[in-house]
């Protein structure tokens, strides 16, 4: 990289941390009253314990492209499937310019730096889901098993030079798996990780009937939401641009394209979901519409540098759609509580952007193969990641019970847990302690 | 009798899709020839989709018998 190059990919990574400011907003503002202080207190948990496994073993897991690595041939073809790099950032240079001014040589602090930031995105995703009643210490102790194995395994595969990265090269599926902002590595694990999470804590009490009808229990701030939505999509800017800078090879010249993808994504998605919930419901859904909004910048995210406007604007258009209706799903056929929406927006969106870039992506010496490429990574999502983080979460639950005790739920998680609420000039209501 | 078969299915399911997932991995790594290796990873994604729906519903089942 230039040093110009160099220099805007920290600016962009300076504004990374944005994003998960604005879902950490939402997440607290779709979340009940007595809930919200819990809500942004294990959002900077879930930052700091992700930062600290992540320095200590994940980046040594998630490796670069061209740097150590554990590798496997089978017949004939090598496999890299884990990085082997020195754990606690040993060997990084202190001088990113030192090594990223060096013609052909990989900028690693800046990978190091990225991973950092998105493996605490990745975090806070099953926050949302887990809302009202996933015990503090769960969150923290999930979130270590996160981001030391589930992340830096996939990312190594998708932006670490692993298999899937290779699948062009090795077996002539395009340009090999491609997600230059994260729709996958981020979102969808994120999204799977919370669908493994709503499945082990089980449904907030009293939001199924005994005929198993859901009750609807909305969020208590939308203000927060819909001002998330806004604080995360500048963090969007930051985080497609240094990640297709980083993981894609882009150049300068496609920053504009990157931001105009990105703002438009969201902004279909959004108004989709606005029109939806209008035409079903008689007046648009604030939640709904900001789920559509951050599900558009999560299914912009992994083509954001190889799609062309108008195709962002189907693919932002068809996320809409899909948050929308998968939220519905989820709550009344499958019986799945997910107060944040996360995944619908996330694994659902992360999902459709990935195999997007396959459908409408315009890659240059791509030749055939790189929808098949993205199928690929879509079933390495749902056939490995999925299990895996459900296993690791099952075995957690084992020792260290993930859900809050009755009592718990009853009195608030910030009272209960935190000994103290968010807005503690409000009058508690006595049925908060006796239902 | 049901939480047993939705224990099963729950175990199930999971098997499916990590076969699903060996399967992808299998067709890449033994079929050189493009349209067996296309059909196999479709085919694998097919076995992964089984073994969610498998899964979705056993934990419908397993929540409906703790209600």
């Amino acid at each position: 990289m230039s040093e110009t190059q160099t220099a805007l990919c920290i600016m962009f990574l300076l504004l990374t941390p944005l994003a998960g400011g604005g879902l950490a907003l939402m997440n607290a503002g779709l979340g009940r009253t007595r809930n919200a202080a819990h809500s942004m207190m294990a959002a900077l948990c879930v930052i700091a314990v992700a930062a600290c496994v992540y320095f200590v073993c994940g980046r040594a897991f998630q490796g670069y492209a061209g740097g150590l690595a554990r590798v496997l041939t089978i017949a004939g073809k090598p496999w890299d499937w884990l990085g082997a790099e020195p754990w606690f950032f040993s060997g990084l240079p202190m001088d990113s310019f030192g090594v990223g001014l060096v013609i052909g040589a990989p900028p690693v602090f800046l990978f190091a730096w990225f991973g950092i930031l998105s493996v605490g995105l990745a975090g806070l995703i099953p926050l949302g889901s887990g809302a009202d009643r996933w015990r503090l210490g769960a969150v923290c102790a999930s979130t270590a098993l996160l981001s030391g194995l589930t992340f830096p395994v996939f990312a190594h595969w998708s932006w670490g030079g692993g298999w899937l990265a290779q699948l062009g090269v090795n077996f002539g599926l395009g340009r090999g798996y491609l997600d230059a902002g994260g729709a996958g590595t981020i979102h969808a694990l994120g999204g799977l990780t919370a669908l493994a999470i709503t499945w082990i804590v089980g449904a907030r009490r009293g939001k199924y009937t005994s005929e198993g009808m859901p009750m609807a229990i909305p969020g208590h701030n939308a203000v927060l939401v819909l001002f998330g939505c806004m604080v995360a999509f500048v963090g969007w800017l930051g985080l497609n641009s240094a990640g297709a800078m980083l993981f894609a090879g882009v150049g300068l010249g496609r920053v504009p394209l990157i931001a105009v993808n990105t703002l438009l994504g969201a902004s279909a998605s959004a108004l989709v979901a606005a029109v939806i919930t209008k035409l079903r419901f008689g007046k648009p859904d604030a939640s709904l519409t900001a789920n559509g909004w951050v599900g558009g910048l999560v299914a912009g995210s992994a083509g954001c540098a190889f799609v062309p406007p108008a195709a962002i604007l189907i693919v932002g258009l068809v996320a809409g759609a899909l948050v929308t209706f998968s939220v519905e799903l989820l709550d009344l056929r499958l019986e799945v509580d997910d107060p944040g929406g996360a995944i619908s927006v996330h694994a659902v969106g992360g999902i459709w952007g990935v195999l997007a870039v396959g459908l409408f992506g315009r890659l240059e010496a791509a030749g055939d193969g790189q929808l098949l490429a993205q199928v690929v990574g879509i079933g390495t999502l749902i056939g490995f990641v999925l299990p895996l983080t459900y296993g690791l979460n099952w075995l957690l639950n084992l020792g260290m019970p993930q859900r809050v005790a009755v009592e718990g739920e009853h009195q608030g998680m910030d009272l209960y847990e935190l000994g103290a609420g968010a807005y503690p000039e409000f009058m508690t209501h006595t049925d908060d302690f006796m239902r | 009798m049901d939480l047993i078969l939705a224990k099963s299915m729950k175990i199930a399911g999971f098997l499916l899709l990590l076969a699903g997932w060996l399967l992808i991995l299998s067709a890449l790594a033994l079929l050189a020839r493009s349209g067996p290796r296309n059909a196999f990873l479709l085919a694998g994604s097919g076995v992964e989709l089984l073994g969610l729906v498998l899964f979705v519903r056993s934990h419908i089942t397993l929540k409906e018998d703790s209600d």
